[in-house]
């Protein structure tokens, strides 16, 4: 056996000393280092879940259409009719982008495109959250433009549309980029695949890439702030091939097919330990595994090397003894390595040998959730920050004049958090899979096609995290119900959803408090919609060494459904003399705006007005009036207010608007303050009557849509299309390719 | 008309050509697997888009010397039809059968988005039913799209009418700034001399149904089939 390890050792690799007090009550001796290595890595926050399952579990998790409950599966499984369900999940990539954002990003995305295929699912669509510093920054331009080249680079290849997402800049993203990469697949019903093993004998084989050194405790590593060095954990970086991924997706779903398999995972985090373990405690079995089997990219790798190695593009398939010809026969086709590496057991442990000699002895169960895993309930204290941002009033800042107003009104359309993100999402394949049917007309959310149905996934990817730093619970509350708008008002039904949950360092008691108030905001809003969390991810330590954390960043990712493309409504205003109404209800509210938070440089502000129940009766009045086709056009107010929302709308097809304001509020919180609930409508006149008879919740004539291109408030042109235009698309390629 | 649309390793838009041919045209349509040799009777042969090898050399550098290849080679110079799309074009270029280069886009990046072209000469089957005049709509999405060829090749591709398509602005105007990637005279595509093989960067498969809101690519393709 290799040496014993010790607590020195142990708190080297990220264990305390009770935890691995812990260990050795599991094995019932001390372990030795390729033992200690693999705790190391198996009871890391990243896989564990340990200083967050305890509140997860507070999330809901029950709706008729889940096949697969949160935890379950290595993606929600979601019933979307036609026999057919859609798999999907988000997951983050923080610290690798940060040292090396090309491929840091690029495997994001290679990650979570194998979550959605390992179960069966083909992939048809991803989108990607990001988040930066000051774009202005020389630092910020490098992380920004490695982070999308990585993504179109692996993305591209691998040949699914990456049809959506957002980004978002703000300085405490400086030291910490977040980059969420999401995918959604589809699989019929009764065809998925789980990570599960069992079965006396059955072989365990691996597919896909050798393995080599890369990415080695690069679980451990994303479990830890990111230190002032980092660049020295550069190893801890993986490498990836969207070529090897693409032929490895063809050859999954075929080895899948072919009905030989009895439990799949890919090998991401922790790589074949991980996969060993939690297939083995799943299935309450155990294997032999000799790791001098599977196939290396460099001579002379130590044991606990080969287990914890996170190279990319692999799989761990448990096969129906008898059936490995088919696997290798498949694998030949795509040419694939293929090996089998071990076989399952009875004995509920995991038993590596390297060179003949038994190099580690675990129980499974011992590794995993939900197992031995520890779980730990964390201190938590309300900041100081908080009550301080409550405090704030309107009056505090004097109403702009008119001409103040026009000036307002241009910087925020080019202001890069609001102006086009065309720089990023044009290096992203967003029409391969012919199914995207947003590439003409934008949506508030991306509108895929599910190919042989009439069925179209609707999904947002959404998060304004200065509102959950302002309050998390309703910061929260307001980036599930963003989420659902944006599914509501392109056409679609929410019906599930994913999270990335990004903090700090969960051992501060302000950050961890964060994190407490958006799990309850989250719980709270989804059991409104009855959008059920069916997984996610967890990012803990997105904090520098100085101790400064990245805003609480609980990205919410909806998935919806919509059936028929005539259902689709898109943002862009159709017609002249359309008229412009506002669902809603507007507030003298500028709390947490771009406006108050860039122009006016008051960032201690609470999170903007909103009421869970009055949003849900919007969007479900929203979906009525939506079957009786009365909207031209519907764009949700969210980040600069009504004024982005209606310029958003008119510039498409370069029209201009007229619009009265209301004189009870103050013109700065109707054009450009955040309060939530509110939708931008066009609809044709002669459908006037009709609307006004039949809408249940608030709203506003604001005016119509005019071929004059001018942007008119009030009689007075605070912008005309074309300047817009120019503006909103110039913005962000004069400030990154300077 | 039996179609034939060869999967590389990397090819990723093989399904949305054989959807296009399939649900659009309504014609038979197989995929040929490229470490095959067989063409299977196929009438016309499509090199779809996608990342062949994973592109690491030269786009399409290595998917020339797939088994299939030679066949589809013998196959046009005896006039049979070929059709390549985006990295379908890079093979073409890459196996000689038709002229100039693809480079990288002089922007450096990779650049999806709708763009407008025009056709350059309705001498072809695949523009015969299309009008010079109106631009259509159609995307790209490429790396490496940057149509190259020496000044003499180029003036024989104008001489002999085998520019296809050229970049244009939403009023037909074929001009510098309505250039996507830098493609020597707005080059989008182009046929061979014998007027059977031909190569083009948009992907109108792409824009051949009212789902994705565009039906201007559908137009190329029923162009294509009303001609033969």
């Amino acid at each position: 056996m290799e040496s014993p390890a010790n607590y020195e050792i142990a708190q080297e690799l990220g264990l305390l000393p009770e935890e691995f007090d812990e260990i050795k009550k599991h094995l019932g001796r001390i372990p030795n280092l390729v033992e200690l290595n693999i705790y190391a890595v198996m009871w890391s926050e990243h896989c564990c879940y340990k200083n967050s399952i305890a509140w997860l579990k507070k999330l809901p998790k029950d709706s008729p259409r889940l096949l697969a409950k949160a935890g379950e599966e290595n993606a929600g499984l979601v019933d979307i009719g036609d026999n057919l369900a859609c798999s999907f999940k988000i997951e983050s990539h923080n610290h690798p982008s940060a040292i090396e954002p090309f491929q840091g990003a690029a495997t994001g995305v290679g990650g979570i495109n194998r979550d959605i295929f390992t179960m069966g699912a083909r992939p048809i669509a991803q989108l990607n959250s990001l988040r930066f510093g000051n774009p202005h920054s020389e630092r910020t331009k490098r992380i920004m433009k490695g982070v999308v080249k990585g993504i179109s680079h692996y993305g591209n290849a691998f040949g699914v549309p990456t049809v959506g997402g957002e980004v978002f800049f703000d300085e405490r993203y400086e030291q910490n980029p977040l980059v969420n990469a999401f995918s959604a697949g589809i699989v019929k019903i009764g065809k998925t695949v789980s990570a599960i093993s069992y079965g006396v004998g059955n072989p365990v084989m691996i597919i896909g890439a050798a393995t080599g050194k890369d990415g080695i405790h690069g679980a451990t590593f994303a479990s830890d702030d990111l230190s002032e060095d980092a660049e020295k954990d550069l190893p801890a970086v993986q490498v990836g091939d969207p070529f090897l991924e693409k032929l490895l997706l063809e050859a999954t779903l075929e080895i899948i097919e072919s009905g030989c398999v009895i439990g799949m995972q890919d090998m991401g985090a922790a790589g074949i330990i991980c996969s060993t373990s939690e297939m083995s405690a799943k299935g309450k079995h155990g294997m032999i595994i000799h790791l001098d089997q599977v196939p290396m990219r460099q001579p002379n790798m130590k044991a606990w090397e080969i287990l914890l190695s996170e190279s990319q593009e692999r799989m761990l398939v448990v096969v129906k003894k008898g059936k490995e010809h088919i696997v290798k026969q498949i694998c030949e086709k795509w040419d694939l390595l293929c090996a089998q590496i071990g076989e399952v057991t009875d004995t509920k442990r995991l038993q590596f040998y390297y060179h003949g000699e038994l190099v580690a002895d675990v129980p499974a169960e011992s590794l995993v959730l939900g197992g031995g895993a520890p779980v730990y309930y964390r201190e938590y204290k309300e900041p100081a920050y908080y009550q301080e941002f409550k405090k704030f009033d309107i009056n505090q800042v004097a109403e702009p004049s008119e001409e103040e107003c026009i000036k307002i009104a241009e910087y925020l359309i080019s202001h890069p958090n609001i102006a086009s993100k065309a720089w990023v999402y044009e290096q992203y394949d967003s029409m391969v899979g012919t199914a995207n049917a947003n590439s003409v007309e934008p949506c508030d959310a991306s509108v895929v096609h599910v190919k042989g149905t009439n069925k179209f996934l609707v999904i947002s990817l959404d998060c304004n995290a200065r509102y959950v730093n302002a309050d998390p619970e309703v910061g929260t509350q307001i980036a599930v119900a963003e989420a659902a708008r944006n599914v509501t008002v392109s056409g679609g039904e929410p019906l599930a959803i994913t999270n990335n949950l990004n903090f700090g360092n969960p051992y501060n008691p302000e950050v961890y408090w964060q994190f407490v108030g958006a799990i309850m905001g989250m719980k709270k809003a989804c059991e409104k919609f009855q959008t059920p969390v069916t997984g996610g991810n967890v990012s803990f330590y997105n904090q520098s060494a100085d101790g400064t954390s990245v805003l609480p960043t609980p990205t919410i990712g909806m998935l919806g459904l919509m059936t028929g493309i005539e259902n689709r409504i898109s943002i862009p205003f159709k017609h002249r003399k359309d008229l412009i109404y506002l669902l809603g209800k507007p507030h003298n509210d500028i709390a947490s705006s771009e406006y108050l938070y860039s122009y006016i440089g008051i960032k201690a502000s609470p999170a903007p007005a909103f009421d869970l129940e009055y949003e849900y009766q919007l969007q479900q009045e929203f979906r009525r009036l939506a079957s009786m086709r009365l909207f031209v056009s519907a764009h949700d107010v969210s980040d600069g207010g009504l004024w982005i929302a209606l310029v958003e709308s008119a510039i498409h097809y370069k029209f201009g608007f007229h619009i009265e304001t209301p004189r009870h509020i103050r013109k700065d919180a109707f054009l450009f303050g955040e309060s939530q609930s509110r939708i931008v409508v066009s609809i044709l006149p002669e459908n006037q009557e009709l609307f006004e008879k039949e809408c249940k919740v608030d709203f506003i004539l604001l005016g119509e849509v005019t071929d004059s291109t001018g942007f008119v408030v009030d009689g007075i042109e605070y912008c005309y299309a074309s300047k817009a235009k120019q503006l909103y698309e110039k913005a962000l390629p004069k400030i990154l390719e300077n | 008309m039996k179609f034939g649309v060869v999967v590389f390793p990397g090819s990723n838009c093989d399904d949305d050509m054989v959807w296009a041919i399939g649900e659009v045209l309504k014609q038979p349509v197989v995929k040929l697997w490229h470490k095959e040799s067989d063409l299977q009777g196929c009438d016309f042969i499509v090199l779809p888009g996608g990342f062949s090898y994973g592109d690491y050399l030269r786009c399409g550098a290595i998917a020339r010397f797939s088994p299939i290849m030679n066949e589809i080679i013998r196959f046009a110079k005896k006039g049979g039809y070929v059709w390549g799309i985006c990295n379908g074009f890079q093979i073409l270029t890459e196996s000689g059968l038709l002229p100039g280069a693809l480079l990288l886009n002089t922007n450096q990046k990779y650049i999806c988005k709708n763009v407008y072209i025009k056709p350059a000469t309705t001498r072809t089957l695949l523009t015969q039913k299309l009008s010079p005049y109106r631009p259509l709509k159609i995307p790209i999405a490429h790396g490496e799209g940057r149509y190259y060829a020496p000044i003499d090749t180029l003036k024989e591709l104008q001489d002999n009418d085998q520019i296809l398509f050229q970049y244009c602005n939403p009023y037909g105007q074929v001009i510098e700034e309505a250039n996507p990637n830098g493609s020597m005279l707005n080059i989008a595509g182009i046929c061979n001399e014998s007027r059977n093989v031909f190569g083009m960067m948009p992907h109108p498969e792409r824009a051949a149904h009212k789902i994705l809101g565009n039906t201007d690519g559908a137009k190329v393709m029923e162009s294509l089939l009303a001609g033969i």
